[in-house]
């Protein structure tokens, strides 16, 4: 088998046509369509779940009682709620972002419950005795054990949302990545497949370093 | 405030047929340092979770002076129970209701328990004597009219123990208020306490109550304290196994 240069482009072909594409504004355009609803899906989702997850590893008849639930939804494929909310409620901007704020919802919960489940009953005492109040409570004793479990939460999120949001918008939207992987592999576009590729990769990372990651050190100056 | 009474008449672990605590009785006088003895696992530990509020499952009443509310109670947990996420002066600073209100206070505080240039350095670098030093000066710097104390001083080094003892009674002896103090360890409630309340196993209940004569200055002397144990030893056998 001979290299195909169409299948198999090289990196120079490569960044060639990501340059193009993004001088072009077709990259940037379709990018931001997509980070935007990346943002405002995880903007509902993370503290939803958090909220969520913490109230079910709090109280164990509330978990018992929603645990099959949760466990339905965690499960259900992508593909089938995002159908039905396009069936039920159109192919609007709404029904994307809903579908995929419920893909990612039991994600959220699960990890979130068991760090509300593991918290230390000790450190929760002292608070009741020294009369710490609730939000005290929160502030310093609930949420730095919590925030190892959300910092999981979102990277994990992160890495499911995109993969939600481009099977969304190759299904019912016509802007944004997965509308545009679309095209390209009806044109057999490799080039420009990876060209997109490459964007979403250095997002993810720039999002990485830059948050991420001074977060991630912030929370752990005080371990040995 | 005027005294604590404790009147517990039962308390169970959930899910036991056998009370841990029984007919338990015991008044406490303002500014009085009273030590509990008794084996482990007898329901001391217990007995200040009620009395901290932390549990309420027990029959009986527990009445602080005149007033209803709960007086302002420190607690010494028998592991320190610092945030590892907050610094030294941080974990104390929580827990005074205004922290703004006066740092040199806090200063002078950090100073006598020799911590002020440890106070920005977060617990898990501190070693285990100095931890419960904070953990002490926490309890202190909320002002307690009721202080209890669990083993506070239990897995230190003898001189480490020494210095925590000394330094406690020299905090008290600054703003006076009453102690609980738990442990099985009689020289050391003999150097502390105005009175040892001995405790009985499965259910604890309270055997016997002897104040401590020896005077505070002179309790440094280690025959003293040898002398007054073995004069318990002599008078009260139904105490032997406690000594």
């Amino acid at each position: 088998m001979s290299l195909d240069s169409r299948n198999l482009p090289t990196p120079d072909a490569v960044a060639q046509t990501f340059w193009q594409a993004c001088l072009s504004g077709q990259l940037p355009y379709h990018l931001g369509a997509t980070l935007l609803r990346l943002v405002a899906s995880f903007a509902i989702a993370m503290p939803l779940g958090c909220a969520l997850g913490i109230v079910l590893g709090r109280n164990r008849k509330l978990d018992a009682f929603f645990d099959s639930w949760v466990m339905l939804f965690l499960n259900i494929p992508a593909l089938v709620t995002i159908i039905l909310c396009y069936v039920w409620f159109g192919l609007v901007e709404g029904a994307a972002i809903f579908a995929v704020v419920v893909n990612k919802l039991p994600n959220v919960i699960v990890t979130i419950r068991e760090g509300a489940r593991a918290l230390d009953q000790d450190l929760l005492e002292m608070a009741r005795c020294y009369r710490f109040g609730q939000r005290k409570t929160f502030v310093h004793i609930i949420w730095p054990q919590l925030y190892p479990f959300v910092m999981g939460a979102t990277r994990s999120g992160l890495a499911l949302t995109w993969k939600i949001i481009l099977v969304v918008e190759l299904l019912g939207r016509s802007n944004g990545m997965g509308y545009q992987l679309h095209l390209f592999f009806q044109l057999f576009d490799v080039a420009s497949l990876l060209a997109y590729t490459v964007a979403f990769v250095a997002v993810i990372q720039l999002l990485e370093m830059l948050v991420l990651k001074p977060l991630d050190s912030r929370a752990r100056r005080w371990r040995r | 405030m005027n005294g604590i009474a404790i009147r517990i008449d039962s308390k169970y672990y959930p899910g036991q047929t056998t009370p841990v605590i029984q007919d338990f009785a015991l008044d406490l006088a303002d500014g009085e340092f009273v030590c509990l003895l008794g084996r482990s696992g007898c329901g001391k530990t217990t007995l200040l979770n009620c009395l901290a509020g932390l549990d309420h499952h027990y029959q009986g009443r527990i009445r602080h002076g005149q007033s209803s509310t709960r007086p302002n109670i420190g607690y010494v947990f028998q592991n320190p129970r610092l945030l590892p996420w907050r610094t030294v002066r941080e974990n104390i600073e929580l827990v005074v209701a205004d922290p703004k209100q006066a740092p040199e206070t806090l200063d002078n505080l950090l100073e006598t328990v020799q911590l002020l240039a440890v106070q920005h350095h977060y617990p898990e670098r501190l070693s285990l004597g100095m931890s419960r030093r904070v953990a002490i000066l926490r309890a202190f710097a909320i002002q307690p009219n009721l202080l209890l104390m669990d083993e506070p001083f239990v897995s230190l080094d003898a001189p480490t123990a020494r210095q925590a003892r000394e330094l406690l009674v020299q905090l008290w002896q600054q703003r006076p208020h009453t102690v609980l103090f738990v442990t099985h360890d009689l020289r050391e409630a003999t150097v502390l306490a105005d009175r040892l309340v001995f405790l009985s196993t499965a259910p604890m209940r309270v055997i016997r109550q002897i104040p401590i004569t020896i005077p505070r200055q002179a309790r440094h002397d280690e025959h003293q304290i040898e002398a007054f144990r073995q004069h318990l030893k002599q008078t009260y056998p139904d105490i032997q196994s406690l000594l």
